[in-house]
């Protein structure tokens, strides 16, 4: 062995395509399972949060106006990014999530797994969820999902990386851009990925990762007039944060996905944190009609 | 405020559809568990007849206890009526559909006497829409394993129903159709000022046999449904009327395990170009503001007008709104009826002084207003900026404010400048415009060349602060389903 001193990372947010540290200057230490310092981690504030929605709000035109193959092909490419910095998520899986290199390479790879499986959605979820409605009149009506704007992501806090991408991939699958709050005790993994959607072709702004205090980041966030939804997956169930932010919510009726306990984030996702996230928008045109004997046979 | 001379016009004569096909009891219990019954604290309150201020009859007023009794009634129907196989709900559902259909003209002219609408609009909109909606959902009953929600869908429990008296029996239809096609019972509160066509409803349950506690009407005010939406064993919570009243119920179920929707309030964009067909576009600009004296969320109560087309427009609209009869609303002529009551006149009264007050320029259709009865004219507002109150404010009313853009995208902004996102209308000949406006606007239907056309098939709700959730269609299931 060489020894060579190796070149530590600053650990960044990752806002509007670029990576800011926390306007506060404040960071905070992260540790492994055992509490061995790993890095610093920016402590994001209100004023990170607020930053934030801006980024988000600004890329949402483009994200939920882009064709759905591409926005698929460019979650396919996060997982072709992913691929190749496997090793760099599971080191980082297992010392956030104290796994051996083995069960660490699971979680990674269902991770990288959950993109593709949501790449494959973005052009199919509108044909199981939308269609025509054989309304009783001369009308051509056609109901489509349509994403619900920005999206707060209480990232979860115990799985931080399989967790995380479970929760994000299918909000930004529909057209939604997002604010993830990465799990408090194990940002690690979340930040990292910052760097790789920056090399995915995915548009700045469309997904936003702030570390810190969840409860300091999320409560401004839940009561901020321009977020349209908030996922509460990390608010925890018992602790009273999920029901304050909720509370919160209802100022400009946000909709809320309540936490639900998951013991195994690499079960089969389903639709359904597809669909917590998406608007039906119903279109009515009038027809015309030829007359029932307007037939060419 | 310019009254312009009234347009000449063929006088009508008097066409009252007979008030004799319905008979309005002097007073009417809470339906509790299958029976009519008292209040526990034997409170009662009087509905009265918008257009004349008649005392219609005298009604039990639900209090907390009732609401617990109620709910109780309906969490011991529900295990038995979630067990029928969907088939037999099926059955109950288009037993009422068909007794709905055959009481049909009585149920048009007590909704008329209720609410205060014009007969025909409760005759050709309400009536064969309730009938319709549960004839739907009746069909979705034994079919839900194929609804796209997974196998087996079960039911929520037992649901907590809170509607407005702009649309009483189409919104009772609304609420009650999918949840009991899903199997869930329910407990729903109609109006304060509209109990009675729920009430009769009451009886058509009883009429097509369905099972005690099913179906429980609570009629009250807002402390009653306040006091639904709160009780615990309510598993669910469909609430529809105002924005504020939504945020509270957002609030309160907030930390429980009650899934919610809502359906609120809308500021509704009516967007015409210059390519429109002028005739076509005022007669949907008239029914999308003034159907229901303009008491409807989805309402087009801006109209965005493209400049260079504003005063040809407004020339037409002014003329059509002249020949609008308003007035006794059993009348078979009357397009104009009565405001449903004298705190939403004074409601609408409120901020039409605003908007006069904040430099927008009013006019009113010229017509006389009968003398007792809670009534508006018809009224439009020009000069009417984003900022202004009534650009902005539901007004719910039949009052119309006029606002000008000169691109598609600056009417795309202006649309979707408001904090409600329930409705949009888009008057153009050009198919292509069409289509890239729907599909910018942030608004849950749209209606292009047309408007105010509901249908069970057609699912409805908003985006933003006109609430969540979808009703009607298949996606109305998912309100009332484990899923």
């Amino acid at each position: 062995m060489s020894d060579r001193l190796s070149v530590f990372k600053t650990y960044k947010l990752y806002v509007g395509g670029k990576f800011p540290r926390s306007e506060s200057g404040r960071v905070y230490e992260v540790t492994d399972s055992k509490g061995k310092w790993l890095a610093n981690a920016p402590l994001s504030s209100r004023k990170d949060a607020r930053d934030a929605v801006v980024a988000a709000r600004k890329a949402f035109g483009g994200w939920s106006g882009a064709t759905a193959y591409n926005r698929g092909q460019i979650l396919y490419r996060i997982a072709e990014m992913l691929e190749g910095r496997r090793a760099q998520f599971v080191h980082e899986v297992a010392d956030a999530e104290g796994l051996s290199k083995s069960k660490a390479t699971e979680q990674v790879d269902a991770a990288i797994d959950r993109w593709v499986w949501y790449a494959g959605w973005t052009d199919k979820i509108a044909q199981v969820v939308g269609g025509g409605n054989p309304v009783a009149g001369p009308y051509f009506n056609l109901s489509s999902p349509e994403p619900t704007g920005v999206v707060t992501v209480l990232a979860p806090q115990k799985s931080s990386f399989l967790g995380l991408v479970s929760v994000l991939a299918p909000v930004i699958a529909t057209g939604n851009t997002a604010i993830v709050i990465a799990s408090e005790k194990s940002p690690l993994p979340a930040l990292s990925l910052g760097e790789v959607l920056a090399t995915s072709d995915l548009p700045g702004g469309v997904v936003n990762v702030l570390s810190g205090r969840t409860a300091e980041i999320a409560t401004p966030l839940a009561a901020h007039q321009d977020v349209n939804a908030i996922d509460l997956a990390g608010a925890g169930t018992d602790d009273g944060l999920a029901k304050e932010l909720e509370i919160a919510a209802a100022d400009n009726l946000k909709r809320v996905l309540r936490p639900q306990p998951v013991d195994d984030w690499s079960a089969t996702p389903g639709i359904d944190r597809m669909t917590a996230f998406l608007e039906t928008k119903t279109v009515w045109h009038p027809t015309g009609s030829l007359g029932a004997s307007g037939s060419g046979y | 405020m310019t009254m312009e001379k009234q347009t000449p016009v063929f006088e009508y004569a008097p066409a009252p559809e007979s008030r004799s096909v319905v008979d309005i009891a002097p007073s009417y219990g809470l339906f509790i568990d299958g029976e009519f019954t008292e209040a526990a604290d034997g409170k009662v309150f009087k509905t009265v007849s918008p257009s004349t201020e008649e005392v219609l009859s005298e009604i039990a007023q639900a209090g907390t206890e009732d609401v617990d009794r109620a709910v109780r009634a309906a969490r011991k129907a529900f295990e038995k009526w979630s067990a029928l196989p969907g088939s037999e709900r099926a059955k109950y559902l288009f037993r009422i559909a068909r007794i709905i259909q055959e009481r049909s003209r009585e149920l048009a002219v007590l909704e008329t006497l209720d609410n205060g609408k014009p007969i025909k609009e409760t005759r050709d909109a309400d009536l064969p829409l309730v009938a319709a909606h549960f004839f739907y959902y009746a069909g979705w009953a034994d079919k839900l394993d194929h609804a796209g929600f997974g196998a087996n869908p079960r039911p929520l429990g037992v649901a907590g129903q809170v509607i407005p008296w702009n649309f009483p029996l189409l919104m009772l239809a609304w609420k009650i159709a999918p949840a009991l096609a899903t199997g869930n019972t329910v407990v729903l509160k109609p109006a304060e000022t509209t109990p009675l066509s729920a009430l009769f409803f009451a009886d058509i349950c009883r009429q097509a046999g369905l099972p005690k506690g099913v179906v429980n009407i609570l009629p009250g005010y807002g402390a009653t449904g306040a006091a639904l939406v709160e009780h615990p064993d309510v598993n669910k919570v469909a609430f529809t009327g105002s924005t504020a009243v939504g945020k509270a119920i957002a609030r309160q179920v907030a930390g429980t395990r009650k899934k919610v929707t809502l359906e609120l309030g809308g500021k509704g964009a009516n967007i015409v170009f210059d390519d429109a067909p002028i005739d076509q576009a005022v007669e949907g600009i008239v029914s999308g503001i003034f159907f229901n004296q303009g008491q409807v969320c989805c309402a087009g109560s801006r109209l965005l007008v493209q400049e260079s087309i504003q005063d040809e427009l407004l020339d037409s609209l002014k003329r059509r709104l002249s020949t609008l009869r308003l007035g006794d609303p059993l009348d078979k002529n009357t397009d104009i009826g009565a405001i449903n009551s004298a705190e939403q006149l004074s409601r609408i009264t409120t901020l039409v002084e605003a908007g006069e007050a904040e430099g927008a320029e009013r006019w009113s259709a010229a017509c006389e207003l009968p003398s007792s009865g809670y009534w508006f004219a018809p009224t439009l507002f020009t000069n009417v900026t984003q900022a202004h109150t009534i650009a902005r404010d539901e007004i719910f009313g039949p009052v119309l404010s006029v606002l000008t853009f000169r691109t598609p995208d600056e009417a795309v902004a202006k649309a979707n400048n408001s904090q409600y996102g329930l409705s949009a209308g888009i008057w153009s000949e050009k198919g292509s415009r069409i289509l890239a406006v729907a599909n910018k606007l942030r608004a849950g239907v749209v209606w292009s060349n047309t408007f105010n056309k509901f249908d069970p098939t057609s699912p409805f709700g908003g985006y933003k602060e006109s609430g969540f959730g979808r009703e009607g269609g298949r996606h109305g299931l998912e309100a009332y389903l484990d899923v």
